[in-house]
């Protein structure tokens, strides 16, 4: 038993750090580090840097033009990422459509869209959820008819995360009503740009716009676009919640932000005394930081059964549960050490050029903010109830 | 033992819930939350005209309330509607106006409506702690206040400021020379203004700060924390009420075991926050220590109880729980906010765990 990076993996990460030392944009990097949202300038101007290196496929094989990286050193990479104040790559198109394309999709299919994805030419969003199909998925009525070489498509998705960014969306449709729902189900790439898909922001509890609804009425799709079989598509989706596993329990961004904390909590004074003096906050600190490195290591565990070749069972949805109280309680704590300021909400003065008077610290500018924001991870993705409800029957067989 | 309500205050309550089912629907709500004022003057006047500002304060000084009890059904019913007017900070200053004994003419003006006022006594380093440094020098004030409550719309703030290393009070007139105004919006809705104060002139007040202001915060705490209550009622009619609608794999939320314990739970703790703010309301007018035992015992069960129903409201609610459009995610942000107010949960279990 060794819990240490090998000695190649710790050339990796040195050779990961030197280079994001000098690869992020400074402004980039200090938007990041003072919890300010990026536009989608920002989030492309990102990508490109990294597609220039060959790091944008991080998780892509090689013969993809990916960085053919095994698992553990997208791991690190992601952890690299993170302490560097670097942006999160945008998932949709990277890590979410591109593995399902390369598992399930025709030669032709990988050879159109997967360099489209590395340069940028289309933005990715992803189809899911519907009003009535939230933790029940496979009941989703969006239904797509095959009428000679394309699809009509009509129905409705919701929760759609920057849809308003995307011209190419990944959807879950209902190709059949026999059998049980799962069945019926076909996963389908829809042109966001073609006539009857209209897209409605979201406004979510933060004030933030983030997340929209997306409405296809009679939006005709090229039957080129589908991926796999039809009625194949629960089994695609599926194949995607368990292979994602190196980086849903965002265990490198929850090290930045216990790290940023601790630095708030050194700087900051309740009554004379820095807030990490405070018995009570640094309990609380304490036991994060605690499930934190437990978290770590249960990760790199299940990594490390990957990289044997290991069918994934539950993992992935134990590592969900895990990182989302983490990130939660991590939000949590920063909203807490705002004290006062914590009310503070100045949403223009989180904007670019903003010049105006600054008011209390910076990190309570948005600390609450995020926090509401985030209780958003113990939801979307397949909410932590349903993640429970994967592991009691895989696991335990109940 | 009796758990019941006067006569009276159940009236009063009844009539300001009445008001909000009629008149202060949530939209209107939003309208004057976010806009410049931070609050719809009209609401304000109409909710004054119920006599709120009376039931605040004790009879000699013409209100016809200000126990612990009368606070508490106010700010409760208040909290249901979610009421972002600022009675709180009438409140806190009025309860130091009023221990004068003295500006009775302006005290009439405040008790009507048509005048506001504000405190001004928290400091950025200050945390939720009394520890100020805005300071008096030849009878001017100078210093940094933070957070005060609605300063962009009074006619006067009360503010504090230390005399060497004694602490007095001032009524200081919210056009004053030398006084700046930072307003923002705050997350809960309304707005509150750090204050920058250079060689202010105010009014000496003629009453002992500390003692004023213990008692004025200590109405805070009981206020902020009935609001709660009133917030974790509507919270938990809402839920309810969701997961009864709500069905996924053929079958109301309601019926899942995980789920239904999940929602008892929050039943029983909110059973308890409600007995922490009765315990505060008999307390209010006892010896010091028991006083403040059973205000910080208050507080930080609100904050603790608050944080598990906004949280545990909105995951089960799912999605629509995190959208600006329902209103649970209002009430979820002015619950856990009012942990931010007049000290959190960690704050009070510090200050109880001094006088145990």
């Amino acid at each position: 038993m060794d819990v240490n990076f090998t000695k190649k993996q710790l050339l990796f990460k040195e050779e990961v750090r030197n280079f994001l030392r000098s690869a992020i944009p400074k402004q980039l990097a200090d938007k990041i580090e003072k919890n300010k949202p990026l536009n989608k300038n920002d989030m492309q101007n990102w990508h490109n840097i990294l597609n220039d290196k060959g790091w944008l496929g991080s998780s892509w094989p090689k013969k993809y033009n990916g960085t053919g990286w095994d698992i553990v050193e997208q791991f690190i990479f992601e952890d690299e990422l993170a302490s560097a104040n670097a942006p999160r790559i945008v998932p949709f198109g990277l890590k979410m459509l591109a593995p399902v394309l390369m598992k399930f999709g025709t030669q032709e299919q990988c050879r159109y869209w997967l360099p489209r994805i590395l340069d940028g030419t289309d933005w990715w969003c992803q189809g899911y959820s519907e009003p009535g199909a939230g933790s029940d998925l496979a009941s989703l009525k969006t239904s797509a008819v095959k009428d000679g070489d394309q699809y009509i498509v009509n129905g409705q998705k919701t929760w759609t995360t920057l849809a308003q960014y995307a011209n190419m969306i990944f959807t879950l449709v209902r190709t059949s009503i026999e059998g049980k729902p799962q069945q019926g189900i076909s996963f389908l790439m829809i042109n966001m740009l073609s006539p009857g898909v209209e897209v409605r922001p979201i406004k979510t509890i933060d004030g933030g716009e983030e997340i929209n609804e997306v409405w296809f009425t009679d939006v005709k799709v090229p039957a080129g676009n589908l991926v796999g079989e039809e009625n194949k598509g629960w089994t695609y989706a599926k194949y995607l919640l368990s292979h994602e596993r190196n980086n849903i329990a965002t265990v490198g961004i929850s090290k930045k932000k216990l790290e940023k904390l601790k630095e708030i909590a050194r700087v900051e004074t309740r009554n004379g005394e820095p807030l990490i003096a405070d018995p009570l906050f640094a309990a609380r600190l304490a036991k994060v930081e605690i499930n934190l490195g437990n978290l770590e290591t249960t990760n790199l565990r299940v990594l490390s059964e990957a990289e044997k070749g290991g069918d994934p069972g539950a993992e992935s949805s134990m590592l969900k549960i895990l990182g989302s109280e983490v990130c939660q309680e991590l939000d949590h704590l920063l909203r807490r050490a705002s004290a006062r300021y914590g009310r503070i909400y100045r949403p223009e003065a989180l904007e670019d050029g903003f010049n105006g008077q600054e008011i209390g610290p910076f990190f309570a500018q948005t600390a609450s903010s995020i926090y509401f924001n985030n209780r958003k991870v113990s939801i979307y993705g397949g909410s932590n109830e349903i993640q429970k409800n994967i592991i009691s029957k895989m696991i335990v067989g109940l | 033992m009796d758990f019941t309500h006067t006569e009276e205050r159940r009236l009063l309550s009844n009539t300001i819930e009445k008001f909000i089912e009629n008149d202060y629907p949530l939209q209107s709500r939003m309208v004057g939350a976010s806009s410049d004022l931070g609050f719809s003057l009209e609401s304000w006047q109409k909710l004054s005209d119920l006599g709120i500002n009376y039931a605040l304060f004790p009879k000699k000084v013409n209100g016809f309330g200000g126990e612990g009890f009368d606070i508490a059904v106010v700010f409760e019913a208040l909290g249901k509607g979610l009421v972002v007017e600022p009675f709180l900070s009438t409140l806190i200053a009025g309860d130091i106006l009023a221990e004068t004994g003295e500006h009775q003419d302006i005290f009439e003006n405040i008790l009507s409506g048509t005048k506001r006022i504000t405190f001004a006594h928290f400091e950025p380093q200050s945390g939720y702690e009394n520890k100020i440094e805005t300071s008096i020098i030849s009878n001017r004030i100078s210093g940094h206040k933070s957070m005060v409550q609605f300063a962009n719309s009074v006619d006067y703030i009360i503010v504090s400021a230390k005399d060497g290393d004694q602490i007095k009070l001032f009524l200081v007139k919210a056009s004053a020379d030398g006084l700046k105004i930072n307003d923002f919006q705050t997350i809960d809705g309304g707005r509150a203004a750090d204050l920058i104060l250079n060689g202010v002139i105010g009014t000496e007040l003629d009453i002992t700060a500390e003692n004023a202001i213990e008692a004025a915060v200590g109405k805070g705490i009981l206020a902020l924390s009935a609001e709660a209550l009133g917030i974790m009622e509507y919270i938990k009619h809402l839920t309810i009420n969701y997961v009864q609608t709500r069905s996924q794999f053929g079958l109301q939320l309601g019926k899942f075991q995980a789920l239904q314990h999940r929602i008892a739970q929050i039943l029983l703790e909110i059973e308890q926050a409600r007995s922490a703010v009765i315990n505060a309301c008999s307390a209010l007018n006892q010896d010091k220590k028991t006083r403040e035992k059973a205000l910080s015992a208050c507080k930080m069960t609100i904050g603790r109880v608050g944080q598990l129903v906004a949280e545990e409201a909105i995951q089960l609610h799912g999605g629509i729980g995190m959208t600006w459009e329902y209103e649970l995610g209002h009430y979820a942000k002015r619950l856990v906010m009012i942990d931010h107010d007049l000290g959190d949960e960690d704050f009070h279990t510090k200050k109880y765990s001094k006088l145990l």
